[in-house]
């Protein structure tokens, strides 16, 4: 299961991630289908560290679990959790909200859309929050705002660089304003960490849109994306209706975000962590 | 008029009779006092019935209606030797966006806001309210400049939301949004912001974020359209009605979230019916809340404003 990941160590009230490079996914086997090109990738114990999830006919980069993603990154067994309990209500009495919840917690593991902690690459030690959107589609609500703001505001207290990857539908709507004021909420703590001086890389995944991007995703000191992501503020389907025409192909890709000089940089899986390291070392301070 | 507001329509005829009344009455020289006294109290009651128990797809209506005051209204009334000041100094100018200085009983101040037009033709070029991130830019620009002057600034939020189209995806609209929220979560001038009709989702909240969170009493603030509620949730945009009021936008809902400050009132029947009450009421609300703004250290503003923000969001957390 995926909750192996998070095995629970004896003396800690952490959660420890002791790997990379364990189980991928719930099944020890797994058919994933390429959503670029429709090839069907399979993945066995041992594969994520092979192909990093990228389709090997096409290089698309597929979804990754936040604790894969951790575990890609990470040294291992470095990772310390925060705020492992914090959950979401439903303070709107939206419909239906408690169920979708109850059924993402179930899914994946967790007990919300971001995924954050400490831990080191290479032995440097930093703050790192990490969104998985096999929960609501990573949507912000209340619980995804704290943490992220949590996290922002640990680094400016213990003096650590900071690394996000996001990936997200946007605000979630079923916590209504609640949601849409987190947006203000973590871009203030992202000013606050400015203040104090310590690196903030903001690593933009397939897909991030919406709140996350019109927010704390865009105000990186380094803003890096994974090749292919959608990245946007608008969702494609919403401005196809607005403008009533097509969208040309590559549209809001990292491609077009790099050309648009929205982006620093595209970077590979299998290099993104090496890519991280030397941006890391080139911040330390001495 | 044809596009009138189908609950306001009683009202409206109740109006036109006694206007029909008062001016027989005055052509035939007869007089109709009593008739239309009796007339004028079933319209008030009429529109306390409707005003006070307004659903939130009606105040929906009504922040959307044509015939609502708009930003460039409140400032002709609330405000002297309003001058506009034009472009973000890098794209261009959004029309979908205004700004500029004007003096506030003598004292100068940094006025912002989105901009609707009145009929088609005007909305057509100030794109319905709806701006591009040099809209964002501008607005930026010119709070900036009111840092550097120490005037405080006032926001007035009537936007359908931030456009969705190709361009503001190529000048990096969530880019342009998320700067404007960094920047005015510290900007050391006072900030009031006035939501007074539609607050639609980050591309509201780009210019609101501030001190003092003010709102008409049937404006409406909310993360996504009822419509795009809706038609996520149901599969059928029709039910925007049922999605308005599980969204929970109005100014009374929000004000027990602890997200706006103070709930600004509207004459009775709204503020389309009396554009000078309604800025009268905002300008009280403004005066009394840059005058506590006035008293606290700037340092301790920013404090407080960080804070204010912080504090939003409800969430478990086991053990504590
Ligand atoms: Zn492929």
């Amino acid at each position: 299961m995926l909750r192996d990941f998070f095995k629970k160590a004896k003396s800690s009230k952490y959660a420890v991630l002791d790997i990379p490079g364990r189980a991928v996914s719930p099944k020890d086997e797994e058919m994933i289908k390429c959503g670029e090109c429709g090839e069907v990738i399979y993945c066995k114990e041992g594969d994520l560290e092979k192909h990093y999830k990228v389709c090997k006919k096409c290089n698309y980069p597929l979804k990754l679990t936040a604790m894969e993603r951790l575990s890609l990154i990470l040294d291992a067994g470095s990772f310390v959790e925060y705020d492992s309990k914090m959950e979401s209500k439903n303070p709107l009495n939206f419909p239906e909200y408690e169920d979708k919840l109850v059924a993402a917690r179930e899914s994946t593991g967790l007990k919300e859309a971001v995924v954050t902690g400490e831990g080191t690459i290479e032995n440097i030690p930093l703050v790192i929050g990490v969104m998985d959107q096999f929960f609501i589609s990573a949507s912000m609500g209340s619980v995804v705002g704290e943490k992220i703001t949590r996290a922002l505001e640990t680094a400016v207290e213990k003096k650590l660089p900071i690394i996000i990857f996001s990936a997200s539908g946007g605000a979630r709507m079923q916590e209504g304003l609640l949601s849409l004021m987190q947006m203000a909420k973590t871009s203030a703590a992202v000013a606050k960490l400015n203040s104090s001086g310590q690196l903030f890389i903001s690593v933009l995944t397939n897909p991030t849109t919406g709140g996350v991007t019109a927010s704390f995703a865009s105000l990186g000191d380094i803003i890096i994306a994974e090749p292919q992501a959608l990245i946007g503020f608008a969702g494609p389907r919403v401005i196809e209706q607005t403008i009533r025409q097509k969208l040309p192909t590559g549209f809001q890709r990292a491609e077009f975000q790099l050309q648009h000089g929205m982006v620093d940089m595209i970077v590979e899986r299998k290099d993104l962590r090496r890519t991280l390291s030397r941006l890391l070392l080139m911040h330390k301070r001495v | 008029m044809s596009n009138k507001l189908e609950f306001d329509r009683p009202i409206n005829e109740l109006e036109v009779k006694i206007n029909e009344l008062k001016i027989f009455s005055e052509e035939k020289e007869i007089s109709l006092d009593k008739e239309i006294e009796v007339l004028e109290e079933r319209l008030n009651r009429l529109k306390r019935e409707i005003y006070e128990n307004l659903n939130p797809w009606q105040k929906t209506q009504i922040a959307r209606y044509v015939e609502r005051p708009s930003t460039m209204d409140y400032i002709k009334y609330i405000f002297q030797d309003f001058i506009e000041l034009h472009g973000d100094r890098e794209f261009g100018d959004d029309k979908a966006m205004v700004g500029g200085l004007a003096f506030l009983n003598k004292s100068p101040v940094t006025l912002i806001g989105h901009r609707k037009g009145k009929g088609i033709k005007e909305n057509v070029l100030r794109n319905f309210g709806m701006p591009h991130p040099e809209g964002y830019r501008k607005v930026l620009r010119l709070m900036r400049q009111a840092e550097k002057f120490k005037r405080p600034i006032i926001s007035f939020i009537d936007t359908p939301g931030a456009f969705p189209g190709i361009g503001a995806e190529e000048r990096g609209q969530g880019r342009a949004i998320a700067e404007n929220l960094m920047a005015l979560s510290c900007l050391k001038t006072p900030i009031v912001v006035v939501i007074c009709g539609e607050g639609g989702s980050g591309g509201a909240l780009a210019l609101s974020v501030g001190d003092r969170i003010c709102m008409l009493e049937h404006a409406v603030y909310s993360v996504i359209s009822p419509e795009g509620c809706a038609s996520i949730l149901w599969k059928d945009s029709n039910r925007a009605e049922d999605a308005a009021s599980v969204l929970k936008i109005t100014a009374q809902d929000l004000l027990e979230f602890g997200i706006i400050d103070v709930i600004i009132p509207e004459p009775l029947g709204g503020a389309h019916r009396d554009y000078q009450c309604t800025a009268e009421n905002i300008k009280d609300v403004i005066m009394n809340q840059l005058k506590e703004l006035d008293k606290v250290p700037v340092d301790e503003l920013i404090k407080n404003r960080y804070n204010k923000f912080r504090k939003i969001g409800e969430f478990l957390e086991q053990g504590k």
